[in-house]
């Protein structure tokens, strides 16, 4: 019987997967048109896959093995604060990488504090520099994305059945097996899968924490076959193995993933009964309070620092910036478009693999997107012209997957749960999306649209190969700042790009979560 | 109605717009900064030429070569600002380039004779460090000290791409051993030169590969004298600026008009505080105070041109087998 539990429609779900397998494609055709083949992968080549892949592997299993317990306190502790740690939780991710080195550097390099602390004490002090060092920054970044994503799903898990497991007396051990591992089960491979392919295309962190070139990534390599080489059909052949190994990750977390639904409830507010106090407080006062000191150090830095800068920020830092929101909201509706009716299409589908699409925009180099698309708009239109327009485009498609994880789990849930009933109805189209879906995904669609607007803000994207000359983006002008000697203004351009970014994430999930207990 | 006024004004400021002849610049990034010389030089030059001068940043050096061999001859810009002496012969080779009769009597410590690229200012590698250390003075005592330093990778950055031939230029074949010993002086290596700054700026590195001209930054505009360039005994790698007209250019008078500009006093007068660099030709009122405080190395290396291609290569792969060990 050929039974489809909601009548989502799978034409705009699939007219938005082509489109964004179209963006990323047609980018690397254009650059492959361009290129001379004949050079294949070196050594060096090779050395650079593996390390690039080693890296990306522990840095997404250490992010997010340390996200459960975190994300699993939170779940469970409601306390002051607890709010804005929610909010800053989206704050590494968002910040240009020079800056989030630094902010690290302060803490953990060699004049840092912990160093400092160190001696004081009479110990031998900690080198940052290393394979440890870039899997330490990556974590840095993603821990708290991961503990977000997760927080999200502990919240879908429906209040019903945390009553019932509190009127059965079960032990907090047999309520995480019953309730919360199924629910990770679901959710935690997709979320490995997803910083595996963040830190795919690593570079400059990669490179500095690193120590040298033992840390080359592939990012580096097509850079260098961009910049200095001008070799694009080297640039072509690794960025088709760094699609490669994003859509292995994909394929292999989809399918680690079952396919069953945790039931729907009432959408009652949620109590932790099993979360008790006395000694089991213990392990989540623990969870939280180093995830937020690993958290918030660096970050105190990064403002500390912006504070002392602000003063020497020059006007055109501002005008900057009301260009990166202009582009980081227009990021977001082109992102909702794309995204919405993929993850219907997703959610309403048996197999969940569509779901990789949405990673081939976060894995493709943003350079070869770029490039590519400037070959491509170049005979036809003027590249200036275009330049915010591909930004906000570039940064939406990179938004994508994350959004997607964000939206696809609970989507799916609805699927199952209201299917049948909204079939009966005879509910479809904009009436279905209207009364059924966006009410109930109204957090996570929050909760996305301010991270990609976020994400946007902070990204420098592709609008330093476009070059607008007329309009500078925050990152870029901050960048520009510091290759000037104004490090100081650069610190102060760079906490009025996180305060921004803290604000458009802060607005949208706030709104997401207005009236909703999450 | 309000529209139609509109409409008029636009119609009326693009025809008078359109007058104006257009001179589209391409250069690096840090030139078209607020603190860099692009603002003053193009008010400066507007001033003169009745043209609406427009610079285009975009990344580095080697960035605006790599987006001219994209546009190709299809280019609309009509100047190119910003490439320096190791990325001339891969310039060249585009065949982009117009040769230009503009020239100027150049105060660099090199005799100067290429036909298409004009330079309008220059300065040395140099590792800079904190006046509350003892320098070494030349690449084999900095590998046998214990200074930790942090350099920029000659695969994404030009001051990386000028210490591989800094080290090629001053040992030769020996050049491997050098970088052997470097290799557990070396904290770090980052994508750009700003990164490494910042990082030495911060503390995690003792010195940082720049310039001699980069103490006179911290002494002029921070009034800050505890920066100081270690002076090698090997001599100093040079780096020259260049600025060249591209043959497909709709303005060529104009693109002649501004690399003339570009070394005259005008320019050249505003180069050493805003780009940080010494100027090709000496204005007539001199170097601006604090630059006599500045290092000034005994002997000017610097690769030819044509040969740097090949050079490149090399050291490169000797680089990269010395430091990933």
């Amino acid at each position: 019987m050929a039974f489809r539990p909601l009548a989502i429609s799978t034409r705009t779900g699939a007219s938005a997967a082509i489109s964004v397998v179209a963006l990323v494609f047609a980018a690397l055709a254009a650059v492959a048109s361009r290129a001379e083949f004949g050079s294949g992968l070196g050594s060096a080549d090779w050395a650079a896959i593996r390390f690039t892949a080693m890296q990306a592997l522990l840095s997404a299993l250490i992010s997010t093995l340390l996200a459960i317990p975190v994300a699993r306190a939170l779940a469970r502790r409601r306390f002051w604060g607890r709010g804005v740690l929610v909010t800053l939780l989206g704050a590494p991710f968002i910040l240009p990488v020079i800056v989030a080195v630094l902010g690290l550097l302060a803490v953990f390099g060699r004049a840092g504090w912990l160093n400092a602390g160190l001696s004081a004490i009479g110990m031998p002090t900690v080198s940052i520099y290393g394979l440890h060092g870039v899997v330490l920054a990556h974590v840095f970044f993603n821990l708290p994305l991961a503990t977000r994503l997760l927080l999200q799903a502990w919240h879908t898990l429906p209040a019903e059945r945390f009553r019932l497991a509190a009127q059965l007396n079960l032990t907090p051990r047999a309520v995480f097996l019953s309730l919360e591992w199924p629910m990770l089960r679901q959710i935690v491979p997709g979320v490995a899968a997803l910083i595996f392919v963040i830190c795919l295309t690593s570079f400059a962190v990669a490179l500095t924490l690193g120590g040298g070139p033992r840390a080359t990534t592939i990012e580096l390599a097509i850079y260098q076959a961009f910049r200095f080489d001008f070799d694009l059909s080297r640039a072509a052949l690794l960025s088709l193995v760094q699609l490669g190994l994003a859509g292995g990750a994909a394929v292999l977390a989809l399918w680690i993933i079952p396919s069953v639904s945790l039931g729907g409830g009432r959408d009652r507010p949620l109590r932790r009964w099993d979360a008790r106090g006395g000694w089991q407080r213990i392990p989540d006062i623990l969870a939280i309070g180093t995830g937020a000191a690993f958290l918030l150090l660096p970050l105190c830095a990064v403002v500390w620092r912006g504070l002392l800068g602000l003063p020497a920020t020059p006007t055109s830092v501002w005008l900057a910036a009301g260009t990166s929101i202009g582009v980081a909201l227009t990021s977001v509706v082109i992102l909702l478009a794309l995204a919405l009716p993929l993850a219907g299409w997703i959610a309403s589908a048996r197999q969940g693999g569509i779901e990789g699409v949405g990673l081939f925009g976060l894995a493709a180099s943003p350079l070869m997107i770029g490039t590519g698309w400037f070959i491509l708009i170049n005979p036809v239109a003027d590249p200036f012209a275009l330049a915010l327009p591909v930004t906000a485009l570039v940064n939406a498609l990179m938004g994508l997957p994350f959004v997607l994880r964000i939206l696809v789990p609970p989507l799916r849930d609805t699927v199952q749960v209201y299917g049948r009933l909204s079939q009966s109805l005879g509910l479809q189209g904009w009436p279905l999306w209207r009364w059924v879906i966006l009410p109930r995904l109204r957090p996570q669609i929050g909760f996305a649209a301010g991270l990609t607007g976020a994400l946007s803000m902070g990204d420098l994207g592709v609008i330093a190969l476009f070059a607008d000359p007329d309009r500078t983006t925050l990152p870029l002008q901050m960048y520009r700042l510091m290759g000037s000697y104004q490090m100081e203004a650069a610190s102060g351009a760079a906490l009025i790009l996180l305060g921004l970014s803290l604000g458009i994430f802060w607005a949208f999930d706030k709104g997401g979560r207005w009236h909703a207990d999450a | 109605m309000k529209y139609l006024t509109l409409a008029a004004t636009t119609f009326l400021a693009t025809s008078a717009y359109a007058d104006t002849p257009e001179l589209v610049v391409y250069t690096y990034d840090s030139f078209v900064s607020d603190w860099g010389p692009g603002p003053v030089i193009e008010k400066a030059f507007e001033e003169t030429c009745e043209c609406d001068l427009k610079f285009v940043g975009m990344g580095d050096g080697a960035a605006l070569l790599a987006r001219l061999k994209l546009e190709g001859a299809r280019s609309d810009a009509d100047v190119v600002l910003g490439l320096d002496t190791s990325l001339i012969a891969a310039a060249k080779e585009t065949g982009l380039f117009e040769p230009t009769s503009v020239t100027a009597d150049y105060d660099l410590p090199i005799a100067w004779n290429d036909d298409s690229f004009v330079p309008y200012d220059w300065g040395y590698f140099a590792f800079v460090h904190g006046t509350d250390l003892t320098p070494p003075t030349n690449f084999k005592a900095l590998a046998d000290s214990d200074l930790k330093i942090v350099i920029q990778d000659p695969r994404s950055s030009t001051p990386g791409l000028g210490l591989l031939m800094w080290v090629k230029a001053a040992y030769g074949d020996d050049a491997p051993a050098i970088w052997e010993g470097l290799a557990d002086n070396v904290v770090t290596v980052t994508k750009g030169w700003s990164e490494a700054y910042g990082l030495f700026l911060e503390g995690e590195a003792d010195m940082v590969l720049s310039y001699t001209t980069s103490p006179a930054y911290h002494l002029i505009a921070e009034e800050d004298a505890t920066k100081s360039a270690a002076a090698f005994d090997e001599g100093h790698y040079m780096q020259i600026e260049v600025v060249g007209k591209l043959s497909g250019s709709d303005q060529p008078d104009l693109a002649d008009a501004f690399m003339q500009f570009m070394v005259s006093d005008a320019a050249q007068s505003v180069l050493p505080t805003t780009n940080w660099m010494y100027p090709a030709v000496i204005p007539a009122d001199g170097l601006p105070k604090g630059f006599e405080t500045l290092i000034t190395p005994e002997k000017a290396l610097l690769v030819p041109n044509d040969a740097v291609p090949a050079l490149r290569e090399k050291a490169l792969a000797e680089w990269l087998s010395a430091l990933s060990q």
